[in-house]
């Protein structure tokens, strides 16, 4: 009782229009309701251990996630990246426990769980395959895509496959000539009867040539974004094609290649919500996104962090152990903090998003420059710190760095985040 | 069922024996070529314990090992028992998994990851964290006999050893309680005619014997691989019921019947020395005592 009361001192103190305090817990209640305060998750908290701050529940997930990481994925993360191997069987390893579509709805295959569900299970997978785990996010956002937005009919017949990743997915809205400015992207979809044909091109497409499924948005109507639309292509359509597979610095697990429609006959019904619905869908799909891909550089951090403090402890120079000089040791504390500061900021936005707050696109795009960047940082310090032995590929510190570098740049460069939450201040915020 | 606390001697059973150069075959043993549809009722053991892949650290004064935040998980051993008693409910053979811990609060996560792989329900039989520590074998066989009487249970399995304290007890003596027949160190478990036919792994090879059921299994470490929790079985797990008692409660008595007088780091390994041909080899290890 003691606690409460202190906190909803705190509390009060910020509320306008209370001049007394009153000991009893309903009005605190109230006002701590009208602030939106009632959430149970304010009273978790979160450390170092990305265990702490969870329900029992989450916390049996974040296990299991990382079991399967450390037992399934970090063995093979290095011949991933190396060979550049897409690991299907893996994946699919991954989709049996209901990793393929972690927050579509049950009904027709989806796991039903939550945002802040998901962020802690890619957070944990990142540790086996930062690239791996950020393809798996990216299926995971087609899937809800669908689920969200689709009919039943397009829900039947995709959601149990990806579900299962019988089949694989890829989010199709880059082109070569529209990155950041994506409204104008000019990949067309004409109408020929029932059906559309699909002309242009789209680049930088992860899993490209070997998914199954692309998520395309192309232009059906006028000009700007009203006139996308979000049309479902299955591989094999003829006049879908494929450009070599690019060589990355990182991601290597996963393919990217440019993906090509010459006169590309799709059926109408494969438009997923309505017509001229795709930019608003793109921009949905990508909240969540946004999300996913920061929790895939914080998990990346904190499995570069432990890896860190485990070698300072080991090495020795000047006949003592790094972790004694002070110099590590403020390093190791800036980089601790930078990562429970990220975890708070991902989190969050997981649960604005969950649900539905009217801030979800400032606290996404903050959580996604924020966290990327910062994060990005920290791998960097922990590379710094193994000395010599972090540049070689033995050790995995490269690979968390090569792999979340581009985080930094997709899924919405840092850049048009900054513009999101410009106009978020600038506009509505108050 | 009478609790017998002597130690009987072992049934005899029917044996095959494999040794490492070959098969023996001393009985021939029928086994019927259907599956037969049981419902026993199986109750398993599953123990928190230190995580296996945490650095253990010797407590400052110097009586056990360093356990306040230091990561713990179910005992490997016991995974593998939980697994096999869930395959035996899906080849039928088994009705019901009841997964049991005793052990302090956290023992519930424990229960509930048994849960989560497909047991049924659990009991938790709460030990305050003091006593954690100094919970033996005895006890613990004891409480489980206790509950296969209440319970009615057709099947115990544990695993074989609990990593923390390497006993390799508690099955046999929870065996020896209910006058039971035991089947320890199992690397694979078949049914046949109402009764079990177990392969043990055993110093010299491996020996196949039957045992008649009801019957108390210990797991090693071949018997099977522990399948993933999946997220649906995770969230389904939360509304398994798990049962809450003391020791007390079913009448036993924990009071230690041993103490620790001294937990140490084992000796840091010292460093070898090379010689210089064969001669001077065989002439060290003579003087070490070694040949």
């Amino acid at each position: 009782m003691p606690v409460m009361l202190s906190f909803s001192r705190g509390v009060l103190k910020c509320c306008n229009g209370i001049s007394k305090f009153t000991s009893r817990l309903e009005p605190c209640v109230t006002k701590l309701g009208m602030m939106g305060l009632t959430s149970p998750h304010r009273h978790y908290v979160t450390s170092l251990n990305p265990s702490h701050g969870l329900t029992e529940e989450q916390v049996a997930i974040y296990q299991l996630a990382t079991d399967f990481a450390v037992k399934e994925m970090l063995p093979n993360m290095a011949i991933w990246d190396e060979k550049e191997l897409f690991p299907v069987d893996t994946m699919r390893a991954a989709a049996a426990l209901g990793f393929g579509a972690i927050y579509a709805s049950e009904e027709y295959g989806g796991t039903g769980l939550s945002r802040l569900d998901a962020s802690i299970i890619f957070e944990a997978l990142s540790k086996g395959c930062t690239s791996t785990t950020a393809y798996i996010s990216i299926h995971n956002m087609c899937a809800w895509m669908i689920d969200h937005f689709g009919n039943s009919s397009q829900k039947e017949q995709w959601i149990p496959q990806l579900a299962a990743m019988e089949k694989f997915a890829s989010y199709c809205l880059t082109e070569p000539g529209s990155g950041s400015d994506a409204a104008s992207l000019s990949t067309t979809a004409k109408r020929d009867g029932s059906d559309l044909i699909l002309n242009g091109s789209k680049a930088f497409i992860s899993g490209g040539g070997d998914t199954d499924v692309y998520l395309v948005m192309c232009r059906t109507g006028g000009q700007g974004p009203k006139g996308i639309s979000c049309v479902l292509v299955e591989k094999g359509t003829p006049g879908l094609s494929f450009g070599k597979k690019e060589k990355k610095v990182g991601w290597n697990s996963q393919p990217t290649r440019m993906v090509i429609f010459e006169d590309c006959r799709v059926p109408a019904s494969n438009i997923i919500g309505s017509e001229g619905q795709g930019f608003n869908i793109a921009m949905k799909g990508l909240n969540g996104g946004r999300i996913n891909i920061a929790s895939c550089s914080l998990g990346a951090a904190q499995a570069s962090i432990e890896a860190a403090v485990d070698y300072v402890k080991v090495r020795k120079q000047f006949s003592k152990p790094l972790s004694s000089f002070q110099n590590t040791q403020f390093r190791l504390a800036e980089m601790g903090t930078e990562v429970v500061a990220s975890r708070l900021l991902v989190r969050n936005a997981a649960q604005a998003l969950q649900d539905d707050h009217p801030d979800t696109v400032a606290l996404c795009s903050m959580a996604k420059y924020f966290v990327t960047e910062r994060c990005f940082q920290v791998i960097n310090e922990a590379l710094q710190l193994h000395g010599g032995y972090g540049y070689l590929k033995d050790y995995p510190v490269q690979q968390y760095l090569r792999d979340s570098r581009v985080h930094m740049i997709l899924e919405g460069t840092n850049e048009v985040m900054r513009l999101l939450i410009a106009r978020h201040i600038l506009s509505e915020w108050k | 069922m009478k609790l017998k606390p002597e130690v009987r001697q072992d049934r005899p059973s029917t044996r095959r024996v494999q040794g490492i150069r070959g098969r023996v075959q001393l009985f021939s043993i029928k086994s019927s070529p259907f599956t037969i549809t049981m419902s026993l009722r199986v109750l398993v053991g599953v123990k928190r314990v230190i995580d296996y892949a945490v650095k253990i650290r010797v407590r400052p004064d110097k009586l056990g090992v360093v356990t306040d935040g230091v990561k713990h998980s179910m005992n490997p051993f016991d995974e593998i028992a939980i697994e096999e008693a869930v395959r035996l409910k899906e080849k039928k053979i088994a009705k019901e998994v009841v997964a049991i811990s005793c052990g302090p609060t956290q023992a519930q996560e424990t229960i509930r990851t048994a849960l989560a792989m497909g047991a049924d329900r659990g009991i938790h039989v709460e030990i305050p964290a003091k006593e954690v520590e100094k919970l033996e074998p005895l006890h613990v066989a004891k409480i489980m006999a206790k509950l296969v009487e209440q319970e009615k249970a057709d099947l115990v399995v544990l695993g074989k050893q609990a990593i923390d304290d390497d006993s390799n007890a508690t099955a046999q003596m929870t065996a020896a309680l209910l006058d039971w027949p035991q089947a320890t160190f199992a690397s694979k478990i078949e049914k046949t005619d109402g009764e079990l036919q177990v392969t043990r792994e055993v110093d010299g090879g491996l020996e196949i014997i039957k045992v008649k059921l009801p019957a108390v299994v210990s797991a090693d470490l071949r018997l099977n691989e522990p399948r993933y929790a999946t997220l649906p079985n995770i969230m389904k797990a939360k509304k398994k019921k798990i049962a809450k008692m003391k020791a007390a409660d079913l009448g036993v008595d924990t009071s230690p019947h041993f103490e620790v007088l001294d937990v140490a780091d084992p000796p840091v390994r010292e460093a070898g020395i090379k010689v210089e041909d064969v001669d001077t080899l065989v002439t060290k290890l003579k003087d070490a005592g070694r040949i």
